[in-house]
């Protein structure tokens, strides 16, 4: 933690009144900050991502309060980096958080108010009720339904206006034709014979005239169907009552769920606490892989620092020899794998170590007789992975251990060599200890980088082999950072967005603790003052 | 300054007497050996990248680390097949990452400037709440990035899913905490008699940052600049989630649909691979020096 050594209180330098060119290009500056967080609030609303919306608009307010009051100007010069660490780091961080509590994902997408708006909009068949038609056209080819049920109760149905009573003596109606007692036109509508009708069936056939509780379709020549709210939301009682089968569903889980345990899809986003969390240790279709995952991750991550610290210092050894020649070639050579782009690197990789016909396994043939298969067997692809890996990361440990080489006082050597010490004796008495002083918190940042490389797992092993069997998408050489990936969205079982973000929040503390521990011996909080 | 091409071996010291010659002698012969065969190691993918980039056969059979025959086809490909777009790959790598580069720079030197130079209420708060930052890498909210480019398209497309502009943000925002922090450091090894004396002159704030500080803080623009740049350059987890139609891929993800399971096209991948890395290889070989001084406070290159 900080020491809190005084701070001397100096203020902001002295300024006078700006000038009206810097006052109107702040002002400009901040219209143009207060436009970009007004669309992007307007974007996370839209996309019901409302605490988003909020941490926009605390972040803005304070913006806006650095550019308007004077003794805030320092802060100024904060100001664009914060609204973006804000938006792209501290809010992606608290979200996960609020993702891994819900059960978002493939079966609850939709919130509870879009999935209410659905449901309701479902109709079932009041086999009860049927009715006739009648069907008038309008020049333009617009049509309306004269609609009349078994009691005798007429109503019009409109495409666009749904479902009214016929009200006696309506201004819009023409004269009423004695054979069947209808209007023969309603406005511009001119009623259409039976003959007329059969020429525009089809047109006929596909009217759907829906209101708020009622859909009337067309079934034959002369019936309709009528369609009654199959459900209907209740706010009070927080259950859905389907009206047909006059059963209530309650609110459950993200699920609208009868007493039988039946349940009405799609499911909605809800709050189901740690659940996320515990199902990683509890369930037993996902146990056994997760805890796969996790040893595999911390051993990952361990056994690459260890192989790229082991033969980084070796070669340092070698090459810090004075008389060694040509040094300066050897050494730019050590370091080119540092210098390809790793993705490059490892796709290289994965054609020298193709079991068919990689240049590897020709020669492994030809020598001995043999030809692993290094990404269909869970040990070898393990093996694999870190020995790519191994020199992917040699050379960063190589120049950290020559330069941590060069910082070791000779004078020790020296001493050590009056005292009799022998070559040995003074690698593992001075050279190591001092050594591993200095570059410890660079250990402990590779082991962070390695225990998240995401990069060498995919395009690998794409975590593979299979874990035949599991009720969870977990590979064999998969790790944290690439078991989230494919549970959120490449698993081919669907997205499972929530439980991915549990995973990010346990990959988020171990990283987190890791990292305060490296702060800690590399002190580095001691330069805040 | 760099060490791009070898030093001529310094004359060997004889400082040992007779009887420790020769073991000196073995021992340096040991090291010249083990040596070489790193360099062997380090070169082997390099010399069969090459190989496959100038084979004609587009295949892995009878591909050797030794180039046998050679053509330049595969380069013509590279830069002619319309179902894999390299050249446009590339571009979005650069763009991408010139960009990322750019903004981060610029936000972070102006950070740094208030960080250094100016001594307010929250100042410490702040300073802090960047090493509370630097604790939760943004990458690793996969899941919220998605969700929140996704909102954000709907509104802005040139800034959501499967847009360059976005992956920009991304990378942009979660490079700030840790560089801020270097950058800090840096100004802070400048006296601050120097922005005194140009106040006196009469410079302003923004005049003090423009003219006397951003000219003598070059070196760490350049090592930031050049860092996120190579870091998105190399980033392959964030492009892989947030971009998704081939034209929009930087190269990271572009490169690995060269190698698709049932159509792998050994040759124009090498080719690709060649054109793809030499520029950042060159970059970091002629900058060892400062980029490793940065290196070495903490980042760790992907």
């Amino acid at each position: 933690m900080p020491s809190s050594r005084s701070s001397r209180k100096e203020g902001a330098p002295r300024r006078g009144v700006p000038s009206i060119p810097a006052l109107v290009g702040r002002l400009i500056a901040l219209a143009f900050i207060d436009a970009v967080a007004l669309v992007l609030a307007y974007a996370l609303i839209e996309g019901d991502l409302l605490l988003g919306a909020v941490v926009l608009a605390i972040i803005t307010l304070a913006i806006n309060a650095f550019f308007l009051i004077e003794r805030l100007y320092p802060l100024r010069w904060i100001a664009p980096g914060l609204l973006l660490t804000v938006l792209m780091v501290v809010y992606p961080v608290l979200f996960t958080v609020y993702i891994a509590f819900t059960n978002y994902g493939q079966d609850h997408i939709l919130s509870k108010a879009q999935v209410v708006e659905r449901l309701e909009g479902r109709f079932f068949v009041d086999e009860g009720q049927s009715l006739t038609w009648r069907a008038y056209r309008s020049a333009d080819g617009r049509f309306l339904l004269w609609l009349e049920d078994s009691q005798g109760n007429r109503s019009i149905g409109s495409p666009r206006a749904g479902i009214e009573p016929v009200t006696e003596g309506d201004p819009r109606f023409g004269p009423i034709d004695p054979v069947d007692g209808l209007p023969a036109n309603i406005d511009d509508y001119q009623k259409l014979s039976r003959i007329e009708v059969v020429r525009y069936l089809t047109a006929i056939e596909g009217i759907v005239i829906t209101d708020d509780v009622a859909q009337v379709r067309i079934a034959s020549l002369d019936r309709a169907e009528l369609g009654r709210e199959k459900y209907t939301y209740d706010a009070r009682r927080d259950v859905m009552v389907d009206n047909e089968t006059g059963v209530d569903y309650r609110s459950e889980a993200g699920f609208f769920v009868a007493a039988d345990g039946s349940r009405l899809t799609p499911g909605f986003t809800d709050f189901i606490g740690p659940a996320n969390l515990t199902r990683a240790f509890t369930d037993p279709n996902v146990r056994g892989p997760f805890i796969g995952v996790f040893i595999w991750t911390f051993a990952f991550a361990f056994l690459s620092v260890v192989t790229t610290f082991g033969l980084g210092l070796g070669l340092a050894l070698v090459l810090n020899d004075k008389r060694l020649p040509a040094k300066g070639i050897f050494r730019t050579l050590a370091i080119i794998p540092y210098t390809i782009p790793g993705f490059i690197s490892i796709l290289i990789w994965v054609g020298l170590l193709n079991p068919l016909y990689g240049p590897v396994n020709v020669a492994l043939r030809d020598i001995g007789g043999i030809s692993p298969s290094w990404f269909s067997d869970p040990t070898l692809a393990k093996v694999a992975i870190l020995f790519v890996n191994t020199w992917l990361g040699y050379p960063y440990m190589l120049l950290v251990a020559l330069g941590a080489l060069q910082s070791i006082p000779s004078d020790l050597y020296e001493a050590a060599r009056i005292d009799g010490a022998n070559a040995l004796q003074q690698f593992r008495r001075i050279t190591f200890p001092l050594l591993l002083v200095a570059v410890a918190p660079l250990l402990i940042g590779s082991f962070a980088f390695n225990f998240n490389n995401f990069t060498i797992i995919e395009l690998m092993t794409q975590g593979g082999p299979a874990t035949p069997g599991t009720g969870t998408p977990a590979g064999q050489t998969d790790i944290l950072i690439s078991y989230t990936y494919r549970l959120a969205f490449a698993s081919g079982r669907g997205q499972d967005y929530a439980f991915a973000a549990a995973v990010s929040l346990i990959i988020f503390a171990i990283v987190a603790a890791i990292t305060i521990f490296n702060f800690r011996l590399s002190r580095r909080l001691e330069e805040l003052t | 300054m760099t060490r791009g091409s070898p030093a001529p071996p310094p004359p060997g010291r004889r400082t040992r007497t007779m009887g420790t010659r020769n073991r000196t002698r073995l021992a340096l012969g040991i090291k010249l050996i083990v040596a070489t065969a790193a360099a062997a190691f380090a070169l082997v993918p390099v010399l069969f990248v090459v190989s496959a980039a100038l084979n004609p056969s587009n295949s892995l059979i009878g591909l050797g680390i030794i180039p046998t025959r050679m053509t330049l086809d595969n380069f013509e490909s590279l830069f002619t097949d319309p179902l894999n777009p390299f050249p446009r790959w590339i571009l979005n790598s650069v763009v991408v990452s010139g960009l990322t580069a750019v903004i981060v720079v610029t936000l972070t030197s102006m950070a740094a400037y208030s960080f250094s130079r100016f001594r307010y209420r929250g100042r410490r708060v702040g300073l802090l709440a960047l090493v509370i930052i630097q604790l939760f890498p943004n990458m690793l909210a996969i899941v919220a990035l998605f969700l929140l480019l996704q909102a954000i398209g709907n509104v802005v497309p040139l800034l959501g899913l499967d847009s360059l502009g976005g992956l920009i943000l991304v990378y942009s925002g979660g490079a700030l905490g840790f560089n801020t922090f270097l950058m800090k450091g840096y100004f802070d090894t400048l006296p601050r008699d120097l922005d005194e004396s140009a106040r006196v002159d009469g410079a302003s704030n923004t005049q003090v940052f423009l003219l006397v500080l951003l000219p003598l803080v070059r070196p760490i623009l350049a090592v930031v600049g050049i860092l996120s740049f190579i870091a998105t350059y190399s980033d392959f987890l964030l492009a892989r989630i947030l971009l998704s139609s081939t034209e929009n891929y930087t190269l990271a993800v572009g490169l690995t649909l060269f190698l698709r399971e049932y159509t792998t096209e050994w040759g124009v991948f090498g080719a690709a691979a060649l054109v793809g890395a030499v520029p950042i290889v060159l970059t970091f070989l002629i900058l060892q020096r400062q980029l490793i001084g940065g290196l070495a406070t903490g980042g760790v290159k992907g």
